[in-house]
């Protein structure tokens, strides 16, 4: 698909889109219909448009599997960061009030901290997903452990084969 | 910090899984692993104290929100006992984890495992703290997706491993699929999710139709997820074919937490005087119950691979636990609390013993064990006594937990049903004889392997076996936290 100059450049145009469009969704959750699923969600999206029109190689390029680890790992530590935060400043696990100035303002840092994190985690969850399917055949550790062990097999069958055939 | 101790119990281990993940270089992540669930174990002990020295149930409200608008974590006298059963046996298996991880699993995963591992643990004691309902199904997903993912690191090693976790999957999902259909059907009608709430408003919906399907899919999906006869075909698998650590956790562990959960929605929401309760949905868990004893106890004796030998006798000691619930009395569920605490010590026992030898030789069968007596003779001597207190041998747990078992049943006058227990208990020597003649009655083979034991490989299992020859000569604390954690759904007296 990387040939077709008409794909490549409603691609280029659509993938900032829908990751701005993400961002929207992610950080307008606080005041309409939104948040960190939808928007990570969306935002993977992008990844996965980049990945099936300039191929898995450069999908990979962009976003490394270790950087994406990363970023599962530490999306649900910011949320459970937050609830030790306010756990640490004297009250109940995941009680945003008093994150800050006052109770109001400490929700609203509070819910966005916690649906940044989900998004972070969700949006890199669905990625690694996608790679994981559409890569199934060239990066498996299991597989190739399992070739190997199927390998080691034949290889042991060959070898008793002919004393077998030497003993009758 | 000390009322903050409910919580930290969960996010001890859920906020180390993804630490654990991240950690590279040897033995990292399972250093984080240990100290992690050292600490949960140690939260749980200190919560178990706290909860006994306050009398009444301990509440923490999460965000500072109430009860029936919030979620609560809730600490009564029943989840202050499982709790340091899933910790502590949680902790013992990720001791003896390091070697068994270091044979079977490939070096460059053991930061997912030890992610996954702490993941399990966390959904399991979050399922016992929670006062939620819907929480709960959160805890069971969590615990459970991440248990098909450990079964099937087993495939590294024993391919079988796959087909097991995907069967697993399936089943699993179907359980906790069936959860939520109750849980909804629940919701719908009283527009609540906390438990407490839940039980006090049920009385207003009690004699509707939607209420008894409820009762039916919550019951039906926890009796799949606890392996019950018959719903208990993935179990054996899956336990078999896993790696042997996990085997060794999940067969002490997450079962019970199924049982435990089972007990807080029958009795806890739905209650003893639910119109049909105590009698038709009893007599079905105790015929179940019963007739998993005999299937379970039988199908272990004509197995030979050991992992699946002591999977089937789970499925036997599973209808024990079911036996106590359906008796629908004070003491059956004391009976039931007893043997669930017990069974997890004797299950973690054999299968850390096991699973030491089956990280050597490759698998555990009976012709592996041929002559083993006398080659290890500690960890032979650790599959022996815990093989006894399956049976029920005076001075093990195991006999503590048939005691109150068959008292339970004397109660009620079920006679048939207390000599039923009975003979399919020891109809469990057969196995355990199977194993004894083959370990120190038959010659070590000339072309076997020579098995080698170290302390690293038997100290986590004999700690275990401590435990249950300990708690079968002092076994009043047991008891009496038992009858607490029985009177917490049923008010009786002892």
């Amino acid at each position: 698909m990387q040939d077709d100059p008409v794909i490549r450049v409603v691609a280029k145009v659509m993938i900032p889109t829908v990751m701005l469009f993400a961002l929207y969704v992610q950080f307008h959750g606080d005041y309409g219909p939104g948040g960190g699923f939808q928007a990570g969600v969306i935002f993977a999206a992008a990844f996965v448009l980049n990945a099936m029109i300039f191929g898995l190689n450069r999908g990979r390029h962009v976003w490394p599997a270790n950087l994406n680890l990363l970023a599962v790992c530490a999306g649900v530590l910011l949320y459970g960061l937050t609830g030790v935060a306010s756990m640490l400043l004297g009250e109940n696990y995941l009680d945003y009030d008093v994150l800050g100035a006052t109770p109001q303002a400490g929700q609203h840092i509070g819910i966005l901290l916690v649906e940044f994190g989900v998004g972070l985690t969700v949006a890199s969850v669905m990625v690694a997903l996608f790679f994981t399917f559409a890569g199934r055949m060239t990066h498996n550790r299991l597989l190739d452990r399992m070739e190997a062990q199927d390998k080691d097999a034949k290889r042991g069958a060959a070898k008793q084969a002919p004393k077998k055939r030497s003993r009758t | 910090m000390m009322q903050h101790l409910p919580i930290l119990q969960i996010i001890v281990p859920l906020l180390g899984a993804p630490l654990a993940a991240l950690l590279r270089g040897r033995d990292l992540a399972w250093g984080l692993a240990l100290l992690l669930t050292g600490v949960a174990f140690l939260i749980s002990v200190v919560l178990f104290g706290q909860q006994k020295i306050a009398g009444e149930a301990l509440i923490y409200e999460l965000g500072g929100w109430p009860a029936p608008i919030g979620i609560v974590y809730v600490i009564d006298a029943a989840s202050a006992l499982v709790l340091p059963v899933v910790s502590g046996i949680a902790f013992v298996a990720t001791i003896a984890a390091r070697r068994l991880v270091e044979a079977e699993i490939d070096a460059r995963d053991h930061a997912l495992f030890y992610a996954a591992w702490l993941l399990t643990i966390a959904g399991m004691l979050g399922q016992v703290t929670t006062g939620d309902a819907f929480n709960i199904f959160v805890f069971l997903e969590i615990s459970s997706l991440s248990a098909y993912a450990l079964v099937a690191m087993g495939a590294g090693r024993d391919r079988r491993a796959l087909p097991a976790a995907f069967n697993y999957l399936i089943l699993g999902t179907v359980g906790a699929t069936f959860y939520v259909i109750g849980l909804g059907l629940l919701y719908m009608l009283t527009g609540t999710l906390n438990l407490m709430d839940l039980s006090e408003r049920l009385a207003d919906v009690e004699s509707t139709r939607a209420v008894f399907t409820a009762l039916a899919f919550i019951a039906l999906g926890l009796f799949l997820k606890m392996a019950l006869f018959p719903l208990h075909f993935w179990l054996v698998p899956a336990y078999a074919h896993a790696p042997s650590a996990v085997s060794a956790l999940m067969a002490a562990t997450a079962t019970k937490v199924s049982v435990y959960v089972l007990i807080r929605l029958i009795f806890g929401v739905f209650g003893i005087e639910f119109p049909g309760l105590a009698d038709a949905v009893g007599l079905l868990i105790l015929t179940l119950g019963i007739a998993g004893a005999f299937v379970g106890t039988l199908a272990a004796i004509l197995e030979t691979d050991l992992k699946k030998l002591f999977a089937q006798s789970s499925i036997a000691q599973l209808g024990y636990m079911a036996i106590g619930i359906g008796a629908m009395s004070a003491t059956g569920l004391a009976a039931a609390f007893i043997h669930l605490f017990n069974h997890a010590l004797m299950k973690g026992a054999l299968f850390l013993a096991i699973g030491a030898i089956a990280a050597q030789a490759g698998r555990a069968s009976m012709h592996t064990i041929e002559g083993a007596g006398r080659q290890i003779p500690i960890t032979m001597t650790a599959i022996l006594v815990g093989g006894l207190a399956l049976i029920g041998v005076p001075l093990t747990a195991g006999f503590i937990s048939k005691l109150y078992l068959i008292r339970a049943l004397l109660e009620q006058d079920f006679w048939m049903l207390a000599g039923l227990t009975f003979i399919s208990s020891a109809l469990a020597l057969a196995y355990v004889w199977k194993i004894i003649e083959a370990a120190w009655l038959k010659e070590r083979p000339e072309d076997a392997p020579v098995l080698t034991e170290s302390p690293v490989q038997y100290v986590p299992a004999w700690l275990m076996v401590v435990a249950t020859i300990g708690f079968g000569i002092f076994s009043a604390p047991l008891v009496e936290a038992a009858y607490a954690a029985a009177n917490v759904f049923i008010g009786g007296t002892r």
